[in-house]
């Protein structure tokens, strides 16, 4: 056993975050930061614009994981599974990639886990051969799948990751099918008109849409080459390569077998805190109080609870509040940006009026209540310049 | 005319074409973009944008 330290779980962007705040504060506590990948430090935004921009994965790596150790006095583990918590005796085991396992001693831990893509079940020989990218190895994969010359994708998902990769696939040369149950890109997160200029924009550059359909069955082809697949409304489509982004699952496993409350995600009060004593929780693997039990995995979220449980874990509890947070979507087709209201709010889509030539160029929609309030905003085209104006009206 | 990479989310900031929507006319230089500008995608300050390899 050795000295109780502050371990974090998880080296992606929420336990990098949490690391570096908490070193502003305190710089005599020792850290450990148990990562099941190597730990290299990288925008993770960029693994869905790299193609157009002809960047490998590797080149996506801003700090390498030894320099983040050095710079931030953390002790890293890198290609190490946290395999259990034993939250009464504030101890974790983790194994290396030698096969060895070690157990550490913990002040407080704080998971900061992540999540995996969620697999959608379909039929056929070819369905394991289903990519997702959720991080810098699964990009590399892709890359070397993908190759140099220009490929057809099937990109299953048009929420933001999968209209961002269909974006970013079509800049980089390739052709480019996307396959969503909806009937419209970012139903979830648009009114419908903005939705539809989003559907035009990527169309005009080449993209396919196969809205309102899912695919059931992947199949090698016949002749050899690539994949084909059958979607739900009897279309088939041929690719040499299926991506999924169908959405995220918090990685909880380990949470939950140590007795930890968990839903959606492992569910965090205001302060962060799990339901087991000094066991903290953060980032794509947790459902926030401060956000009404949901989950956020974007980065502005990341980055304000890092803060707030640095915040806490040195000592000063820092209850967290969410700002407006405005996620714009990196779909330079037609850019978006989205202050997304609270999903329980009833209210509705106002679109604000602009002269033809205008409408043409862009659109801005304000989130109404039942109040006449504005709760979230919607611009895109040219009308995404106008952030801070919106979020100035916007009432949280 | 440089362009900068915050090493968080990935937002480039681009001298030629400055933020307009934020105060800062095209052209402007990374040197003369305020200390208090933060990353309009993340919030982290000017010391965590590196600059862009060409």
């Amino acid at each position: 056993m050795s000295t109780p330290a502050l371990v974090i779980v998880g080296a992606g962007l929420a336990g990098w975050t949490t690391a570096r705040e908490f070193r502003k504060l305190d710089t005599s506590t020792p850290v450990v930061l148990v990562t099941a990948d190597s730990g290299d430090f990288y925008a993770k935004p960029t693994l869905s614009n790299a193609c157009a921009q002809k960047r490998l994965a590797e080149q996506l790596v801003t700090t390498p994981a030894a320099k983040m150790a050095e710079t931030l006095n953390v002790r890293l583990l890198a290609h190490s599974q946290m395999q259990a918590v034993d939250a009464a005796a504030h101890s974790l085991t983790v194994t290396h990639a030698d096969g060895s396992s070690e157990t550490l001693a913990y002040r407080q831990l704080v998971l900061a886990t992540g999540a995996h893509p969620i697999k959608v079940p379909m039929q056929g020989a070819a369905a394991a051969q289903v990519q997702s990218i959720n991080q810098l190895t699964d990009l590399a994969q892709f890359q070397q799948a993908l190759g140099t010359s220009p490929k057809t994708l099937l990109v299953m998902g048009a929420g933001l990751i999968g209209c961002e990769f269909a974006n970013d696939l079509v800049l980089g040369g390739h052709t480019v099918h996307v396959v969503d149950p909806a009937t419209r890109p970012l139903a979830a997160l648009l009114p419908a008109a903005a939705s539809e200029q989003l559907q035009a924009a990527l169309h005009a550059l080449g993209v396919v849409w196969h809205l309102g359909t899912t695919v059931q069955s992947l199949s090698p082809r016949a002749d050899g080459g690539g994949l084909s697949a059958t979607l739900a409304n009897g279309h088939a489509v041929s690719a040499d390569l299926v991506l999924s982004a169908v959405g995220l699952r918090a990685d909880t496993a380990v949470a939950h077998a140590a007795g930890l409350q968990c839903e959606r995600g492992v569910v965090v009060d205001d302060l962060l805190h799990t339901s087991a004593p000094d066991i903290f929780a953060l980032g794509d693997c947790a459902q926030y109080a401060s956000a009404g039990g949901r989950t956020l995995p974007y980065v502005m979220p990341i980055m304000n609870a890092a803060r707030a449980l640095a915040s806490t874990l040195a000592g000063t509890p820092t209850p967290l509040v969410f700002p407006l947070m405005p996620v714009s979507v990196k779909t330079p087709a037609w850019p978006i940006v989205v202050a997304a209201p609270d999903p329980r709010l009833a209210g509705g889509w106002m679109a604000e009026d602009l002269d033809a030539e205008a409408a043409q160029a862009g659109g801005a929609w304000r989130f109404m209540d039942a109040e006449g309030q504005q709760r979230g905003f919607v611009l895109t085209g040219k009308q995404s310049t106008r952030r801070m104006e919106l979020s100035k009206t916007t009432v949280l | 005319m440089k362009t900068y990479i915050c090493i968080v989310c990935g937002f480039v900031y681009d001298e030629a074409v400055g933020r307009p929507e934020d105060g800062i006319a095209a052209g402007t230089l990374w040197a003369d973009v305020p200390e208090t500008w933060t990353c309009p995608d993340c919030g982290v300050a000017k010391a965590d944008f590196e600059a862009v390899e060409v």
